[in-house]
């Protein structure tokens, strides 16, 4: 099939979209929709002439005509499918999404606390469209094609409203399945999180792909944490080798709030995280913590964000990651301090291992300081597996390619370490070995 | 047990040891000493295998085998063991993983059963009893968090766990106080029998006070210029290494 214009693609399929909202297409929210598609006939997918996209070539994505998974007959997934791709031997409530679309039989909500929304953001415009109308792409704005994309397609996903002073005890477990045998999907979940005065909620998201063809991720997640809030947000990534994923997070921090944010990613061929937080009152703690591994020929770009608006903030990044073979990473670590940001903490750290001559990393930090009262660090270091350390294993009886698997471990141990779930960091460094294909450690 | 003979080794293409000739036998205990820049930490680096140093002449035999066509892995199997000057952090893996690994991949290659986990635990529990080390030991990270002295301690504890027929300590006095020298050198005294032997690289004559050596050799420029017995660790002690310098050159052993 001859391959058509993205833009006049994903608009012209915006009306058949259209169609199918039946009495859906009255609403506020289609208004924001219409919008979107609006500014995404105006906007153009980034090139890397874009200083944000330099080193990211996003044209293999650009020009497939995916076809948005609204206008597909719905996957069909079974129970024990779903089951082999969830972390498990914890207590979790479950959302599953299929192509970006939420399936009430798949998930598993229990019991929740008074007043607690924890579903899919079609039933949340339903029960509290005015929460809806109120946050929804206010809280993000699109400032690429790709947003624009997924706003304009956005009828489902993640939403979380927890009001004041409730403590989500279970973490929330959220499964993008991506599947389809016979169409190239893209697949667009909106989510919405919105923590409360003095409320705490754990998130975590696990990207996966099955099926055969190729399919795009393109995910906008808006996050509003408020007074004494605490936020675990833990994203994992795992889509299948060929698969595109972009993720943008936008969160706007309250005072005393506190956001981790965990960003994990193994598979997707080419993957790009923007991760932004705004620290808009005083006493804020923002963490972002990342690793991202990758062999083949994988491109993995993570851009973050910690915009100090106000005094007396905290902002820590720590990103990790190992590549192998032809693998390439990005990492842009933007922290803006703002002129009323006095008594800003500011903190970031990159580091990357290559396993391989040709895996590259292009690293770059980005510190703009406009407050005179500050402290701010940041550092990138790339380098290989220390040989004098796996002289030191190998010294004990220990063959080379183990010894090369415990000093990965010890490498992504600083990340993986402040995982707050203990059998999810058993899952995470079983993924590590897994990914990379090397030797797997398993500690006694 | 080992024989060194004409031994020549490079570091980054500068020669630093220069035709060490070394016999060690089965019961013995030897100590080289010598200066800094000597090549004493070379000689031991060499012995177990480390591709930072490269032999560009002589030949090592360990129990009759060529060691110096080995990896380290092998000759770590073959049983020799290198207690480093410096020990590395490894995070993420626990001591216990570490050594049942280690453990394992030397019994496989020996052809003997592995350890149940109750056995390895017993062995783990005793020997670090031994050298006084906690039994948190067990599941903290390997060197991770570890006073300078602790790692020196767990150098000594991995010897014991592994067994090995040759002991190499390299510098393993360096840094420790004068309580943490006895407990090292009683771990190292407990292993030491008929059957095994150590070779103690130090600058300082005071751990032989501990670990009684049968012979002692001044490695002076990456060559052995005398050998003596115990008693020449203390004459150096006294007097410095310019008198054996000095005698070497006489001798045109430099």
């Amino acid at each position: 099939m001859e391959k058509k214009n993205p833009k006049e693609w994903y608009i012209s399929n915006f009306e058949t979209f259209e169609k199918k909202l039946n009495g859906g297409s009255k609403t506020y929210l289609h208004e924001i929709r219409k919008e979107a598609l609006r500014e995404l006939a105006s906007l153009n997918f980034p090139t890397f002439r874009n200083e944000e996209w330099k080193y990211t070539d996003v044209s293999p994505i650009v020009n497939n005509n995916f076809v948005p998974a609204v206008n597909t007959t719905p996957a069909k997934v079974d129970k024990k499918t779903i089951d082999q791709l969830l972390f498990k031997n914890f207590d979790y409530h479950l959302l599953v999404f299929i192509n970006g679309i939420f399936s009430e039989e798949l998930s598993d909500i229990k019991e929740l606390p008074r007043g607690v929304f924890i579903g899919s953001l079609k039933r949340l415009y339903k029960e509290r469209p005015q929460l809806v109308d109120q946050h929804l792409n206010k809280v993000s704005r699109i400032e690429n094609a790709f947003n624009a994309l997924n706003t304009a397609y956005a009828v489902d996903g993640f939403a979380a409203i927890i009001p004041d002073c409730v403590i989500v005890e279970k973490p929330i477990q959220i499964l993008y399945l991506n599947s389809s045998e016979t169409e190239q999907i893209l697949s667009v979940p909106r989510n919405l999180i919105m923590v409360g005065k003095n409320s705490q909620l754990s998130v975590i998201t696990n990207h996966r792909g099955t099926g055969s063809e190729k399919y795009f991720s393109n995910i906008v997640s808006e996050i509003l944490v408020d007074e004494n809030g605490i936020l675990d947000f833990y994203k994992i990534q795992y889509e299948n080798d060929e698969a595109y994923h972009i993720e943008k997070v936008q969160a706007i921090q309250k005072k005393s709030s506190v956001l981790n944010h965990y960003n994990i990613n193994f598979g997707g061929a080419i993957v790009r995280n923007d991760i932004n937080s705004v620290l808009d009152d005083e006493n804020i703690e923002t963490h972002f913590y990342g690793l991202y591994l990758a062999h083949g020929n994988q491109h993995v770009d993570n851009h973050t964000f910690a915009d100090h608006a106000k005094p007396n903030c905290m902002s820590n990044e720590l990103y990790k990651g190992i590549l192998d073979d032809n693998a390439r990473g990005v990492f842009n670590g933007k922290i803006i301090v703002r002129k009323d940001a006095q008594k800003t903490n500011a903190y970031q750290s990159n580091k990357t291992i290559l396993l391989s001559k040709t895996a590259k990393i292009d690293t770059k930090p980005q510190l703009e300081i406009f407050a005179d009262d500050v402290k701010c660090s940041h550092g990138a270091t790339v380098g290989q597996l220390d040989e004098e350390a796996e002289f030191y294993i190998r010294s004990r009886g220990v063959p080379q390619e183990l010894a090369k698997s415990m000093l990965i471990r010890a490498f992504a141990n600083d990340v993986i370490e402040k995982v707050k779930i203990e059998p999810l960091k058993e899952q995470l460094n079983h993924m590590i070995f897994e990914h990379l294909k090397k030797v797997e450690i398993l500690n006694l | 047990m080992l024989a060194i003979k004409n031994l020549h080794a490079n570091v980054e293409g500068k020669e630093i040891l220069k035709g060490i000739n070394l016999l060690i036998n089965a019961g013995e205990v030897h100590a080289i000493m010598g200066p800094n820049g000597s090549g004493k930490s070379t000689l031991a680096n060499v012995l177990a295998g480390n591709s930072s140093y490269e032999v560009t002449e002589g030949e090592v035999y360990f129990d009759g085998k060529n060691i110096l066509e080995m990896n380290p892995e092998t000759r770590a199997r073959e049983g020799i063991f290198l207690a480093f000057q410096y020990p590395i952090e490894i995070a993420g893996i626990s001591n216990a993983t570490f050594l049942k690994t280690a453990l394992n991949e030397i019994k496989r290659y020996k052809g003997e059963p592995e350890l149940t986990p109750k056995e390895f635990l017993d062995r783990m529990k005793a020997k670090a009893q031994i050298l006084g080390l906690d039994e948190t030991l067990i599941s903290r990270y390997v060197n991770v968090g570890f006073s300078g002295g602790e790692k020196k301690r767990n150098e000594i504890f991995q010897m014991l766990m592994l067994e090995p027929k040759f002991v190499l300590l390299d510098e393993t006095d360096s840094g420790l106080d004068i309580d943490a020298l006895k407990i090292v050198s009683s771990g190292v005294n407990i292993y030491r029998n008929k059957d095994n032997a150590v070779l103690v690289v130090t600058h300082y004559q005071r751990l032989l006070n501990y670990i009684q050596p049968d012979f002692v050799h001044v490695l002076f420029n990456g060559k052995i210029i005398k050998t003596g017995g115990k008693e020449l660790a203390l004459e150096l002690e006294d007097k410095g290494y310019d008198w054996v310098k000095d005698e070497a050159l006489e001798t045109q052993n430099v």
